[in-house]
């Protein structure tokens, strides 16, 4: 047992350290969310109606930026001696993504702060839930990006794909226009979107409106598409390699 | 310790390694002298078990490297030619990150810790971040990371690649005492002649086929004499007029004849009378494993 969780443990805990020692990162990734955030809400006078959705880009942002470090570190970096090391690579892979989700998530609990200026107010203990859901759709993009990450050779092609897949993916998850308003074929892509069920699962615990799919659903579809992910990536990290990359 | 048979593996077209087979005994410092390109970075790929081979097999401490990946990874230590520490991490949280990697905790952790950074004279860095320290103390950081599990086998990878002379003559004290003190069996790769040089064996490897193996001494010595090298401007022909004239076989690359023979300094004389004007400067030293490397491949290591 203390074979899986030591190495999973030491880098979850290597996750944060790295991170309190550039604080800076916050910054970066948090700013631009909140800049776009405000010229959005204030231009259209509904800061509400775009908060769910930049919290979420936060949280995709950090995400990435975290995974995207797989692909330099492989190649120069940690990552070399854990791949060379006995510990499962299960271990690893859950490790480096609950640490990068709990960076994902100190950064949306950051975003969090503003709440009030998007109108929401809700009840200390309310919060427990939407906390828990910040935390469910970080787990969720980390995954998503180790799954893309592993198999990169350069940090370009990651670029692409968050400018080709990322990005519009959470376009179309009802942050930037809700789902009833969809025209037919955007709000079928809206339907298999698993991100749309992370911005109405949020949109549930805050109490925003475009609230849907229902909050049992959403949660269901965030938790299951985290899973697959973290299995998904657990399966890649296991095959062997005959190429030269890692 | 560890055995190489038939290994072969391809990128696509491209032949990396060719039938390779050798064989590494206990306590030896054994070398893969090669360029860069020549096989040595595949060999030690699939070695740490990072990598699975086209055909051919290899076993460390009697584990299948493919097969047995887990085995193996308890008795190898592996430096990398890359680094490999956390920059933002101090030497200290390397080396526990890389002992929990290793399933080792707690007081046999901090044991083991403190002894490796003894050994490698880390003891006044442990709290340093690693970006802080010079290219050498990061390469003993390196090497403290991959004894702590006690490997049987070290692998390294031109570990003294970017190393100045004086970090690199520390290096090697280091691996000769570990080899010394515990017993550890060293497998490293290389393109530099005086690491190669304090290998007690080593294969020759080109276009990834072995061409040469033995000691540094029995493969100097595998050439008779002396080596004497010409620089002329006209290389090719000028060794063709040398072999007519002294019935030896003299080898031409990169603006330079190469002969192998014995009482080079005669040689010298006769062949700088014979012919005026063609030759721009003249060398003579007792061979070494460059001059083994051209006589085998036709090609400069580095």
């Amino acid at each position: 047992m203390s074979n899986f969780f030591l190495p999973a443990a030491t880098l979850w805990q290597r996750e944060l350290v790295r991170f309190w020692r550039q604080k800076s990162r916050v910054l970066g990734v948090v700013a631009s969310p909140l800049v776009f955030w405000l010229l959005m809400g204030y231009g259209s006078n509904d800061l509400g109606r775009y908060y769910s959705g930049a919290l979420v880009l936060t949280v995709m942002f950090s995400a990435i930026f975290s995974t995207i470090s797989i692909i330099e570190d492989r190649r120069e970096g940690f990552l070399l001696s854990m791949l060379v090391s006995p510990a499962p690579r299960g271990s690893l892979v859950l490790g480096k993504i609950l640490g990068s989700a709990t960076l994902a998530w100190i950064q949306g609990l950051i975003f969090l702060a503003f709440a009030p200026l998007a109108g929401v107010s809700i009840r200390p203990l309310e919060l427990v839930p939407v906390v828990a859901a910040i935390f469910l759709i970080s787990f969720t993009l980390t995954g998503l990006g180790f799954a893309i990450a592993w198999r990169m050779e350069s940090t370009s092609g990651f670029h692409a794909i968050m400018n080709l897949l990322l990005v519009p993916m959470w376009m179309v998850s009802g942050s930037l226009f809700p789902m009833a308003t969809a025209h037919g074929w955007v709000k079928a892509i809206m339907w298999i979107n698993p991100l749309t069920y992370s911005i109405a699962l949020l949109n549930h615990t805050l109490r925003l409106p475009n609230a849907s799919p229902g909050a049992l659903t959403s949660l269901v579809v965030t938790a299951a598409f985290g899973l697959a992910l973290l299995a998904a990536s657990g399966l890649m990290a296991a095959q062997k390699a005959t190429h030269s990359a890692a | 310790m560890i055995q190489v048979e038939n290994l072969t593996h391809r990128y696509g077209d491209r032949t990396a390694l060719a039938d390779v087979s050798f064989e590494v005994r206990k306590g030896e410092i054994f070398g893969l002298l090669g360029p860069n390109g020549g096989g040595k970075s595949t060999l030690f790929r699939i070695l740490s078990t990072m990598m699975a081979p086209n055909s051919g097999r290899a076993a460390i401490a009697g584990h299948d490297v493919v097969r047995e990946a887990a085995a193996v990874r308890r008795q190898v230590g592996v430096v990398f030619q890359t680094q490999s520490l956390d920059k933002a991490l101090t030497v200290e949280e390397n080396l526990r990150a890389q002992g929990h990697l290793h399933g080792l905790s707690g007081a046999l952790l901090g044991e083991r810790m403190a002894r490796a950074m003894e050994r490698l004279g880390l003891a006044d860095r442990r709290k340093d971040l690693v970006e802080t320290l010079s290219g050498g103390l990061r390469r003993r950081v390196e090497i403290a990371k991959a004894l702590l599990h006690h490997p049987l086998v070290l692998l390294m990878d031109e570990a003294s690649t970017g190393l100045d002379p004086a970090a690199r003559r520390d290096l090697s004290r280091h691996i000769e005492s570990l080899r010394e003190q515990e017993g550890v069996t060293i497998l490293l790769t290389t393109h530099i002649l005086e690491e190669a040089d304090r290998c007690d064996r080593l294969v020759l490897l080109h276009q990834g086929a072995i061409v040469a193996q033995g000691s540094p001494r029995e493969l100097r010595s595998s050439i008779g004499g002396d080596v004497v090298v010409l620089e002329t401007n006209e290389a090719e022909s000028l060794a063709g007029r040398i072999e007519q004239r002294f019935g030896v076989r003299p080898a031409a690359l990169e603006g330079r004849v190469r002969v192998e023979i014995p009482n080079g300094h005669r040689f010298i004389t006769e062949v700088v009378e014979a012919f005026p004007g063609a030759i721009e400067s003249v060398g003579l030293h007792k061979p070494t494993l460059e001059d083994v490397f051209v006589r085998e491949t036709g090609a400069n290591i580095e």
